[in-house]
């Protein structure tokens, strides 16, 4: 008899936390694989404007950043409020872009080299003169391809 | 002597590791990949003699320094634009030889004669905001995707995709071999349909 009671008398088991860390590590492996790290510390405000007839910028490999907006608060005193453009992590000027895209595409694999897209990641509050003035640049090393970076959403919000 | 076992390693605080790293790499994602609007610039090389294009076949638009629109030389409020470009592109005035038989439009004689003819003019100061010339960009670019749509589900009934969608289905590095191979030709011949022939003027430095 003793057989049967001894059951009734036992707590609840615990729970085995013995598969946690693999359910852990299996999350873990996901976000390794998933993450792009930001490459660039970015200076410059950069409220991209809003576009709704985008096309995906795919294959991070095949892409060359120029940041372009006012210097962030924190280098306001030093740079001025003028619209700088940011190539990596420095501040540059206008003529620094060909050897900047020459550099970026020297660096990239050999059958990049031709497909290479140059994203402009622009402030909307710039004027268009800096932007003519890269797009200048560009032309004369031949970096035909661009892009401008925008944030999906209805061009009104670009008018107030 | 008696073989001793090595002492079991506490494997316990794996888990919190584990958390740390989970953790750190869910702050630093960022999955979302970039978008925007493609373009394509001129090649340096100078062009010895431009071709001569007739003033019904061009669309001008100039946006000056306080981001006023300026269309065909009357001002124009930029929710109006996207109608006038396709109102302009869609006109298919020509006769003959440079007729056009699948636009839609009013067959103006003072508008453009043919898609493949007409050409958008954007002239921009270079005081301009860069996100009204992204709005502009984009109204236009919105024109000729709105056309390319609408011959697109002509051409290709049974497809269900416009042309939007099929171009992102055929830029989509995921997609097989075979369907790019077969969204191709009728991408291809949608674009011949609608050229985007958009060209940007050097800005001007006054007024």
């Amino acid at each position: 008899m003793s057989k049967f009671k001894k059951k009734k008398s036992g707590d609840l088991p615990a729970i085995s936390t013995a598969s946690l860390p693999d359910i852990v590590f299996m999350l873990l492996f996901f976000f390794m694989v998933a993450t792009v790290m930001r490459d660039s510390t970015l200076m410059v405000d950069n409220t991209l404007p809003a576009a709704d007839q985008v096309q995906k910028l795919d294959k991070k490999d095949r892409v060359m950043y120029i940041y372009a907006g006012k210097p962030s608060l924190r280098y306001q005193e030093k740079f001025g409020t003028q619209a700088k453009i940011q190539l990596n992590d420095k501040f540059a000027t206008v003529q620094d872009v060909g050897a900047f895209i020459l550099a970026e595409r020297a660096s990239k694999r050999q059958e990049l080299q031709n497909v290479l897209t140059t994203a402009l990641k622009v402030d909307g509050e710039t004027n268009m003169g800096l932007i003519s003035d890269i797009k200048q640049e560009l032309r004369k090393v031949n970096a035909l391809k661009i892009n401008y970076t925008t944030r999906a959403g209805d061009y009104k919000q670009n008018l107030n | 002597m008696a073989k001793r076992s090595a002492p079991e390693v506490n494997a316990g605080s794996m888990a919190d590791i584990a958390f740390l790293l989970l953790i750190f790499f869910l702050v630093t994602t960022t999955i979302e990949t970039d978008s925007g609007l493609n373009r394509k610039l001129p090649p340096m090389e100078d062009v010895v003699d431009p071709p001569i294009i007739k003033e019904r076949n061009i669309f001008t638009v100039v946006v000056n320094k306080n981001n006023d629109l300026l269309v065909e030389e009357e001002p124009m409020k930029l929710e109006k634009l996207r109608e006038a470009a396709i109102a302009f592109l869609d006109n298919g005035g020509g006769k003959g030889e440079e007729a056009c038989d699948y636009c839609q439009g009013e067959k103006d004689t003072s508008s453009s004669d043919n898609p493949i003819k007409a050409v958008i003019s954007l002239k921009n100061d270079r005081e301009t905001d860069y996100k009204v010339y992204i709005s502009v960009q984009n109204e236009l670019v919105a024109a000729y995707n709105e056309l390319r749509n609408r011959e697109f589900i002509r051409l290709n009934p049974n497809l269900r995709l416009n042309y939007v969608q099929a171009d992102k289905i055929y830029s989509d590095p995921r997609t097989s071999r075979t369907q790019k191979d077969n969204l191709e030709p009728k991408l291809s011949e949608v674009k011949a349909l609608f050229p985007q022939k958009l060209s940007e003027a050097e800005p001007s430095k006054t007024n």
